[in-house]
């Protein structure tokens, strides 16, 4: 084990894997200076022959990762920002999420995409998406939401071994946070929950840049006399239904704290789960911590007050806390 | 007959292999097309009838390995580079023998083996995929060329634009083939476009050429110079093969056009008669300059007759589509 940062673990694993497989190719826009700091002398060490810095037009990358791997080559997409999704949705959508079902399997397409997504930080409403539903929903994509530089090692190092096209969602404003790294080969699966904090009286099931406000209300319930267990999925597709669930059936309380907007959220959709598989254990209704069905403005306190904070996740909690106190007392 | 000479004869059995592959694709469609509209099979079909000189001169300097990506009105090009007419058939029918296992369809038939990417559903949808398959060739140091096949249509979505700029820039080893039909989808292309489309290829400084697209032999050319120049490193080309769609968008456009055209019969009709249509066109040729005789071609159409009742066949009597196989091969390894 090492201490890493997030971004610096990422950045890892680019240069492990390019050095390791030379049949691995990167590219996107702003890469060789690495604006992110996660693609660092990624050029300078694979050189122009395999890292490409490249124009402005995302809807042409996510097609040119689609025929890249079609002929053979293993992509990374570094497609900057989590709503230039947006601006190169048509081919994934239509092709990458696609193409390997509609041609009776005959297309593999091992291409990684990875771009930074959540608020938080001013960058205003073309900056600040977290395209979670959209992309759990063009079905023949995987959706993964690292919380800490681990399981950003694994499964990124998982994803780029597979053959099939991922969504590596990068949590941005986690890229200065730093935690325990395992040297060497390293690979988390996907569709495995992590339990980052064990709990009895509910489950707060966070993904991504939620897991730590998340932890840090777990910590202060546990003061107040809530034994909440937090657990992160890590996958949302594919998602650990049965990991949550076991969760949930031992708590039999759940609430799920997503960057996403509400509607159609990856927490609506773990809710629905949910509920379906555990309806028997379930002592309170399913919370969601989400953000509104608006768009994240700019001012700071505009953005903080539609924004998942501690605070939310606290009261949520509070709001089905229930007889646990009581339980508890 | 009189003597030929070996290069008489060779040019004589390529000329008789472009004419048979043209007439396989035209016997193949009529036979979908009747088929279609007599409702006898799902989904709807976009004929490439009237444009098969386009497919087959670019596709015939082509080897398996290299790359083609195809529009929604594919048959063609699938025949063209080599797909199996009874799979596609199959493919078309709904079948589990189908080229892509019946999930695909008709604007979806893909051969990977044969490096056919797949015609695709979304207009201009293989032009990203050849540039990627071209800069997937470049980084992989592969002796191989990708071939874009788009019309004019696709030549209006920005993509375009973008990949022209990145293939020219990075040099990769790709062909642009704009097959300029006149027509996208409903609508003269003329009407809402500006400028010349083969000019955006001119403006970031790619060769570019207009040929006519009815004639096999001058897309061959054509396509033999922008596919050396590909191989020795020398960056894309782009050609225009000006041709004419003979059958509507798709083989059901009447009902939906309600007794209104977009275009008159009289123009339809002269691009069908023996000067203009690519087939009765090379057939002539054949006759006169290419030591074919009238024996060789009735042999063709016979052979060629044979294949399509055979593929029909094999359509009809295959087994449905199976459902269970969407959760299989979403993913590699993994169920959705």
């Amino acid at each position: 084990m090492a201490k890493q940062r997030y971004i610096q673990a990422i950045n890892q694993v680019f240069l492990d894997e390019m050095e390791r497989d030379e049949n691995i190719i990167l590219f996107g826009e702003d890469v060789e200076l690495a604006i992110f700091g996660d693609t660092r002398e990624v050029y300078k060490t694979f050189g122009p022959e395999r890292v490409y810095n490249t124009p402005i037009c995302e809807n042409s990358l996510t097609g040119m990762a689609v025929g890249a791997a079609a002929a053979g080559r293993r992509v990374i997409l570094h497609l900057m920002f989590g709503n230039f999704v947006y601006t190169g949705m048509d081919a994934i959508a239509h092709q990458m999420a696609k193409l390997r079902m509609m041609t009776g399997g005959q297309m593999d397409l091992p291409i990684t995409v990875i771009c930074g997504y959540g608020g938080g930080r001013s960058l205003a409403g073309q900056h600040s998406d977290t395209p979670f539903p959209v992309l759990m929903n063009i079905g023949g994509g995987n959706v993964v939401t690292p919380a800490t530089p681990a399981d950003a090692k694994g499964l990124l190092t998982t994803a780029i071994r597979g053959n099939n096209p991922t969504f590596f969602l990068e949590a941005s404003g986690r890229g200065g946070d730093s935690g325990e790294v395992p040297e060497g080969e390293y690979l988390v699966p996907f569709g495995k929950a992590a339990v980052h904090k064990e709990g009895d009286d509910v489950t707060i099931c966070a993904i991504g840049t939620m897991v730590r406000p998340a932890l840090r209300v777990a910590n202060k319930l546990e003061d107040e006399g809530i034994s909440a267990e937090v657990i992160d999925p890590r996958t949302l597709v594919p998602l650990d239904e049965d990991g949550i669930a076991a969760s949930v059936r031992k708590t039999g309380r759940l609430v799920i704290v997503d960057e996403s907007k509400d509607r159609c959220s990856a927490a609506s959709h773990i809710a629905a789960v949910m509920a379906d598989k555990c309806f028997d254990k379930l002592k309170a209704p399913i919370k969601r911590v989400t953000v509104p069905n608006v768009s994240m403005p700019y001012a700071n306190v505009a953005e903080m007050a539609i924004f998942p904070t501690p605070d939310k996740i606290h009261a949520a909690v509070k709001s089905i806390a229930g007889e646990m106190e009581v339980s508890n007392a | 007959m009189t003597e030929l000479s070996n290069v008489d004869e060779q040019r004589r059995a390529d000329w008789l292999a472009l004419y048979e592959r043209m007439l396989l694709i035209r016997r193949a469609e009529e036979r979908v097309g009747k088929v279609a509209q007599a409702g006898g099979m799902p989904g709807g079909v976009h004929l490439y009838i009237g444009q098969e000189a386009s497919g087959v001169g670019v596709c015939s300097v082509l080897e398996d390995s290299d790359y083609i990506t195809s529009t929604h009105r594919g048959h063609g090009h699938f025949l063209a580079k080599g797909g199996d007419i009874a799979a596609m058939f199959a493919e078309l029918w709904g079948k589990r023998t189908g080229i892509c296992k019946g999930m695909g369809g008709s604007m979806h038939v893909a051969d990977v083996s044969k490096g056919i990417l797949g015609a695709n559903g979304i207009v201009g949808g293989g032009i990203a995929i050849a540039a990627g398959a071209a800069l997937g060739i470049k980084t992989g140091k592969e002796d191989k060329v990708s071939v874009c096949l788009f019309g004019d249509g696709a030549a209006n979505q920005g993509v375009l634009m973008e990949s022209l700029n990145m293939s020219a820039v990075w040099k990769l080893p790709v062909i642009w083939v704009l097959e300029n039909n006149g027509l996208s989808e409903f609508t003269i292309t003329d009407k809402v476009t500006a400028g010349e489309q083969i000019d955006r290829a001119r403006a970031v400084g790619m060769p570019a050429v207009s040929v006519d697209g009815n004639d096999v032999i001058a897309v061959q050319e054509a396509m033999q110079e922008a596919v050396d120049r590909a191989r020795a490193g020398e960056g894309p080309s782009f050609i225009e093969t000006k041709t004419y769609r003979i059958r509507g968008h798709l083989e059901a456009e009447d009902a939906f056009l309600g007794g209104y055209s977009y275009r008159t019969q009289e123009e339809i009709d002269a691009w069908k008669a023996p000067d203009k249509d690519p087939i009765l066109r090379f057939a002539t040729r054949l006759l006169a300059e290419g030591g074919a005789s009238q024996a060789d071609l009735d042999e063709i159409e016979e052979r060629i007759a044979q294949q399509v009742d055979a593929a029909e066949k094999f359509a009809e009597e295959s087994e449905d589509a199976d459902p269970e196989l969407i959760y299989d091969i979403t993913f590699d390894g993994q169920r959705p």
